[in-house]
């Protein structure tokens, strides 16, 4: 259970190799005795995961959780909560990719779609299930500031999160009445792997940033929220920028 | 709603629910059942999320709540069945509130004997978290004025439980058990006689911690009634400066002429009822100190002034709903007790929560009397202090700073209040807990009672 404070006891992190989901993970478990589930693909990025909760007191277990693979994903949140309830949820898997070759290369353009929108929907639906059944949790789902609209540089990208954004955005009212909390994160530009030798972006973040808003987010069961918190007034401006400037802004 | 839905097959309500301090909610599905029959009928419509009884829902975390479970709703259990004024015994459905209950007694002279700070909870739920008020050094806690009481078992089955009978084990497991034994419908009570619903008390305004609690510790047994608010936002040399007010019930002489008349006369006008726009952090470091100003302020001390039971024992019941004050990130109690000879350990907290920037401005300390024989109950010989915090950052780290003075004293922390601890302290401060799981075991083998409280503190 969520305790007054907002420390979980359980936590799942889809995409258990996700830097954000894991500063998230390093700081429940840093707050009270904390079960984790790294559902991931086998890796040794994911063994030194583990390794890294351990060290701070944390029970951890790994679920085999491939998102190209949808006809897995209702067995691997069945697994995922084989131990019990899960009183918070971190949806952060993703790719970026060439986005250049995204918009010409089928193969990359399609694994983008696969990954961040269709095992969204996917692992989703099944998780909502449950969450439904347990009457009780938070959902934090890590979409993206390029959802909300197109631009020239990464508009795949950006197409595959306004879907998950919509699906999750979706879900927080339709989990509301169950007692479920769905609080879909916007950051911007975050430096960590998947952005790796990128130019990187105004207000930029690193992962531990994010993770405190996710953290103060599910505390104050909030349902929405901008990493870093600037990028609201930021995007309310730029959503009703008239095209003719926003196709000329530099990034 | 239709008479199924009453009985529990179908239209059960989903409802999200959360204690009074409106910080952990969850869904339940909840019925709301009028008698003993029909809350049997109900159990029976568990699943393996389980069941548990809610009251008025005055306990601040989630002993009341039961997510993805069922909840059953009590307060159609309504009824006072009989009052005996000549043997000061009362027979009453476990819904009845303790406002309800001093409203019929009052006439025949009868009191309560344990009254906590509010009159809003309701027999089953004192019974539950096994209540305390103002008079424990005098009176103990609720559950040693019951004389029996119904409870609804795991498998259906009505019980009655008395303190000595051969199911006293039960009965004691079920006082402060937070009602994981079963679910009382019903019980009795023995009364207290009294000539006035009047206090006579005595205020002593005592500017630093120390000389209120050596105060409070000369001459408390000379009162019914005896407790100290104290200020936690000023510190230096008058840290815990405080109120101490103790009483004995007023007699009829001691009333002046006009209240005389009617001595009896229940006062208890409700001012307001909170609406819920309060925005966060209305209570700040500047509110805080200034409502802990004025509170200290305006009592100066004074002897044999005539209260009523408003005034005197339940001043928050003039207002309804005043926990939306706290806007809707909520806020919660910390509340422990610290046995005698700790009185470091109760200084040494006060000095933590005053330096600490978390604001309360209801502050509470309180010397209690002998425990009794329930494993779970919460008074022991010691000081109690409640503090009321608001939710935000920072608040777990004092908590649990808080909880390692109390374990390390000796001291632990009161289930009614409790929302945010973890299972491994209430293991350590609660040491007969496993006693009482056997005893509850033996009553519900395939743990159909179950709350948010016990999934997260893994009390069964």
């Amino acid at each position: 259970m969520i305790d007054a404070v907002g420390s979980p006891q359980s936590l799942l992190v889809l995409g258990g190799t996700s830097e954000i989901g894991l500063a998230v993970a390093a700081r429940y478990a840093r707050q009270k005795p904390l079960r984790v589930v790294l559902a991931a693909r086998p890796s040794p990025r994911l063994d030194a995961a583990v390794d890294q909760l351990r060290a701070l007191g944390a029970t951890v277990s790994t679920v085999p959780f491939d998102a190209r693979k949808p006809d897995t994903h209702e067995e691997v949140i069945e697994k995922a909560f084989a131990d019990g309830d899960i009183d918070v949820t971190v949806v952060a898997f993703g790719v970026l990719g060439d986005q250049e070759e995204a918009w010409t290369n089928i193969d990359v353009a399609r694994e983008l779609a696969e990954v961040n929108y269709v095992a969204a929907v996917t692992v989703g639906v099944p998780l909502a299930e449950r969450l439904r059944k347990q009457g009780h949790g938070s959902l934090v789902a890590i979409s993206s500031a390029a959802g909300e609209r197109a631009r020239r540089s990464n508009f795949v990208y950006g197409s595959t999160k306004a879907g998950f954004d919509a699906f999750y955005t979706g879900l927080t009212y339709a989990l509301k009445p169950h007692g479920i909390t769905v609080s879909v994160i916007r950051p911007g530009f975050v430096k960590s792997k998947m952005t790796e030798g990128l130019k990187q972006a105004p207000l930029a973040q690193t992962p531990d940033q994010v993770a405190d808003i996710i953290v103060s987010t599910v505390r104050n069961r909030r349902e929405q929220a901008w990493a870093p918190a600037a990028f609201r007034p930021v995007m309310t401006v730029l959503r009703h920028v008239p095209r003719v400037i926003f196709r000329r802004l530099p990034f | 709603m239709s008479l199924l839905g009453r009985l529990g097959r179908v239209d059960a309500e989903l409802r999200t629910l959360a204690g009074w301090g409106r910080t952990a909610p969850s869904t339940a599905r909840v019925l709301c059942p009028s008698n003993a029959t029909e809350v049997a009928e109900a159990l029976r419509s568990a699943d393996d999320r389980g069941v548990i009884a809610r009251g008025l829902g005055r306990a601040y975390g989630d002993p009341a709540q039961n997510a993805g479970g069922l909840v059953i709703d009590m307060t159609r259990l309504d009824k006072v069945h009989s009052i005996d004024a000549d043997a000061a015994v009362v027979d009453t459905d476990a819904g009845v509130s303790l406002d309800t209950l001093m409203r019929r007694l009052l006439p025949f002279g009868l009191w309560l004997p344990v009254l906590p700070g509010t009159r809003q909870v309701s027999v089953g739920g004192a019974i539950a978290a096994d209540i305390h008020g103002k008079a424990h050094h005098v009176e103990g806690s609720f559950c040693e004025h019951v004389l029996s009481m119904d409870l609804v078992t795991a498998d259906g089955s009505v019980r009655t439980l008395t303190p000595e009978g051969p199911d006293a084990e039960l009965f004691w497991a079920t006082a402060g058990g937070m009602g994981l034994t079963g679910i009382v419908v019903r019980a009795t009570l023995k009364l207290n006689r009294v000539e006035t619903a009047y206090f006579k008390v005595d205020t002593d305004q005592i500017d630093n911690l120390d000389d209120l609690m050596a105060r409070q510790s000369v001459d408390d047994e000379k009162y019914l009634e005896s407790v100290s608010w104290f200020d936690t936002t000023t510190t230096g040399p008058h840290l815990g400066r405080g109120l101490l007010t103790r009483a004995n019930h007023a007699t009829l002489d001691d009333l002046p002429a006009k209240l005389r008349a009617n001595p009896l006369r229940f006062e208890a006008p409700q001012l307001l009822t909170f609406p819920n726009i309060f925005p966060p952090g209305m209570l700040n470091k500047l509110t805080g100190r200034a409502f802990n100003e004025l509170w200290y302020r305006k009592s100066p001390t004074k002897h044999g002034a005539i209260q009523n039971i408003t005034q005197f024992l339940h001043p928050l019941d003039m207002f309804g709903e005043w926990n939306r004050a706290y806007g809707p990130r909520g806020f919660l109690q910390y509340q422990y007790v610290i046995p005698f000879g700790q009185e470091e350990a109760v200084k040494q907290s006060v000095r933590m929560i005053a330096s600490s920037g978390h604001v309360s401005a209801l502050n509470v300390l309180k010397r209690f009397g002998a425990g009794n024989q329930a494993p779970l109950s919460f008074p022991a010989p010691g000081w109690t202090l409640a503090v009321d915090l608001p939710v935000r950052r920072g608040l777990a780290e004092l908590c649990a700073d808080l909880d390692k003075l109390v374990l390390d004293a000796g001291g632990r922390l009161y289930l009614a209040k409790e929302s945010r601890t973890s299972a491994e302290m209430i293991q350590r401060m609660y040491p007969r807990i496993d006693e009482w799981r056997k005893i509850r075991a033996s009553v519900d083998p395939d743990g159909i009672f179950v709350s948010d409280m016990a999934r997260r503190l893994r009390l069964t």
